[in-house]
């Protein structure tokens, strides 16, 4: 039979505080490994802020991930209805208890059937206990609102000496012990157990604010243990608990080079060419209707393509109306949601308070494990909960996803009236690369004018350029920059137009002035061949006389020969005279 | 009128032998427990003479007992028979708070 009253100390221990895993998600990491081992934590909270079910699933945990058995016993639930209210939260506490991995105890007091008289101690409880620990070989317990039993006994003095006798037992049996507390007023249990259990205190909270409940844990105390301080949002869902550690204490996240596209070629170019790094805060903030979830769908569209996974938090439509509204700009998205690359996640932000949100989008990512975030839009988030609070969500939210190199795109609705660049949440410092949309009103227009506000880290367009809705995406074209300032729409077609006419007009011009000049060309060409046609013909009639002449010459001779042989003629029929002969030559003409 | 008194009543009369079915959990043999038999024998054989049984569960020897009964405080005193159940825990020095947890006196 095994030994009911305490053990023998054990040595000195040397080395940092030995912990066990939890296996509550996110608890591990503010307390720097888990629980004390070996000793008994204090779970304190209102009523329905999740004390039994950080108990259970405590015991479950270890149960199933870390091969330690749980003995569970309950001072006021009974165990059938233990066993239902935990299913629903994904614990199937008769299957463990079936295997033996968990034992379940209720310990009912009835007051009614109870007298009192003369001393006692609470043996009966060290022995159920110790039987119900060494029957499973438990390594771990949850005593479930244990403070219960200061209402079956009168005598107070007698109880608290007992409970501090049952946690130093507890501790010297090395089982690692989960005690729950109702907390009331300002103190963490009813009867001042927080007194004896002095080795780590958890305080659970659940907070209504604005109508919206929001969960906390708070580490009060953990001795021998740094760890977080702050006020840790937390969720119970059909997973259990999670909890939401702040991951930002650091600045210490990995940093890429890498570029991603975001699926506009202009936008792009705008932003040094190869769009913003990977792991980066992207920010499109505008009035409404200015395009910014036309640009984070055409940015989903792109990491989808890119086999990248995106996870879309749609806090103000329904994914099927994204869907249809992108599609007329021919962004259809639906396939990638078919095949598993794009998940929408939408709710209203007022459905619940920051934490729980910022605690869901947590654990939607760690299930998903996205490249892409996109928050559409993060300025409902105002609605519930005040600006400091917003920012402070947001820059948790943020710092999360950098520290897991995952690129968030946030869209920002200004109001109409709102200076741009202070209305953001006041999240603009965080963020690396702001786009900003805007109307430009003119001539009875409005057009959409995107521009880069910042961008770190690359060398990024100052150029305002307007955004154009087209059916094959998101376009941008440059603005037209003249005397009268930046004109959009169809201002700018005006003025375009009006440029081409003009070019029109002056090629047709010169059109015109080519042909005079090839007629006059032509005209001087003509006249330079009549005048050589001239010159041609001087020279011929020229050569024609100057043979004449010569011909001439030659017949005169001939003639005086003629003459003077005639002469010498006895019967002499001359008087002497010659008649010139008629030339054969034919005058030219 | 209650239930004690029909109780004394009937056993006054005579008319059925009732036997008294007591159980007494204990935990090891100390001074508590020891002081808590010696009283409840006492007092049996004061009132009860005849018509009781005392079983005593040493709690360290059986400790899968202690669920059945619910038992937490050491020493406490079990009236199983008549019904209802009825508990009176300590080390029962105080006489007349025994007879009135086992209806022996009225509240």
């Amino acid at each position: 039979m095994s030994e009911v009253s305490p053990g023998t100390p054990g040595e000195l221990p040397d080395g940092p505080l030995p912990k066990v895993r939890s296996g509550i998600r996110g608890l591990d990491e503010i307390t720097g490994g888990g629980l004390p081992q070996g000793r008994a934590t204090l779970v304190s909270g209102g009523v329905g802020c999740g004390k039994t079910l950080f108990g259970v699933e405590f015991l479950v945990r270890g149960a199933e991930q870390f091969g330690e058995p749980g003995v569970l016993m309950t001072f006021e639930e009974s165990p059938a209805e233990l066993v239902q209210n935990v299913r629903s939260l994904g614990f199937d506490l008769k299957r463990l208890i079936a295997e033996k991995r968990v034992s379940l105890h209720y310990v009912h007091i009835d007051r009614r059937e109870i007298e009192e008289t003369g001393e006692y101690d609470l043996e009966g409880l060290f022995v159920r206990l110790n039987y119900a620990i060494d029957a499973i070989g438990a390594k771990r317990v949850m005593l479930d609102t244990i403070e219960s039993i200061f209402s079956g006994f009168d005598n107070a003095a007698i109880l608290r000496a007992e409970l501090r006798r049952l946690f130093r037992w507890l501790k010297d049996k090395g089982v690692t012990t989960v005690i729950t507390a109702e907390a009331e007023g300002g103190s963490l249990s009813r009867h001042g157990l927080e007194e004896f259990l002095s080795d780590c205190v958890i305080r659970l909270d659940r907070r209504v604010s604005d109508e919206v409940a929001t969960r906390r844990l708070e580490i009060v105390k953990y001795r021998g243990s740094p760890h977080g301080t702050n006020e840790y949002p937390f969720l119970i869902d059909e997973g259990g608990i999670s909890i939401l550690p702040i991951t930002s204490i650091g600045l210490q996240h990995p940093v890429s080079t890498e570029r991603v596209s975001t699926g506009i070629p202009a936008l792009d170019q705008m932003l040094g060419g190869r769009g913003p790094y990977r792991g980066s805060s992207v920010l499109v903030s505008g009035t409404a209707g200015t395009g910014k979830t036309s640009i984070a769908g055409q940015m989903v569209h792109a990491a989808c393509a890119r086999g990248e996974r995106c996870l879309y938090f749609a806090f103000e439509e329904a994914p099927e109306q994204i869907i249809r509204n992108l599609r007329s700009i021919g962004n259809d998205l639906q396939p990638w949601r078919d095949t598993g690359m794009l998940l929408f996640q939408a709710a209203r932000p007022t459905l619940h308070g920051l934490e729980t949100h910022l605690a869901q989008i947590h654990k939607c990512v760690e299930e998903f494990q996205p490249s892409l975030v996109v928050l559409d839009p993060i300025t409902n988030f105002i609605m519930s909960g005040s600006q400091v609070q917003v920012k402070a969500m947001l820059i948790r939210l943020i710092d999360y996803l950098k520290s897991r190199q995952i690129t968030g795109l946030f869209t920002s609705l200004v109001g109409g009236d709102d200076p741009v660049e202070q209305s953001e949440a006041g999240v603009s410092s965080l963020i690396d690369t702001w786009i900003l949309l805007r109307f430009l009103e003119s001539n009875g227009e409005r057009n959409r004018a995107l521009y880069i506000l910042k961008s770190r880290g690359m060398p990024h367009s100052n150029q305002v350029r307007e955004m154009l809705m087209t059916e094959s995406g998101v376009e941008l074209t440059d603005v037209y920059l003249g005397s009268g300032g930046v004109l959009t729409g169809s201002a700018r077609y005006v003025q375009e137009a009006r440029e081409r006419a003009e070019a029109l007009r002056f090629r047709q011009e010169l059109d015109a002035q080519e042909r005079e000049l090839l007629r006059q060309q032509r005209d001087v060409e003509r006249q330079i061949e009549t005048l050589q046609a001239d010159l041609q013909a001087r020279r011929d009639r020229f050569e024609r006389l100057r043979a004449h002449e010569g011909q001439r010459h030659a017949v005169g001779l001939e003639d005086r020969s003629e003459l003077a042989r005639l002469r010498h003629d006895p019967a002499g029929t001359t008087d002497g005279r010659v008649e010139p002969q008629p030339s054969r030559q034919v005058e030219a003409p | 009128m209650n239930a004690a008194d029909d109780l004394l009543n009937t056993d006054d009369l005579e008319l059925e032998p009732l036997v008294w079915d007591l159980r007494l959990y204990v935990a090891g043999q100390t001074p508590k427990c020891l002081t808590a038999f010696a009283n409840l024998k006492r007092l049996c054989e004061e009132h009860l003479e005849g018509r009781y049984s005392i079983e005593v569960i040493d709690l360290l020897q059986n400790p899968q007992l202690a669920e059945g009964d619910q038992i937490l405080a050491i020493p406490t005193l079990v009236r199983r028979l008549p019904n209802p159940l009825r508990k009176v825990i300590g080390d029962l020095s105080n006489e007349e708070r025994v007879l009135v947890g086992l209806d022996l006196r009225p509240r």
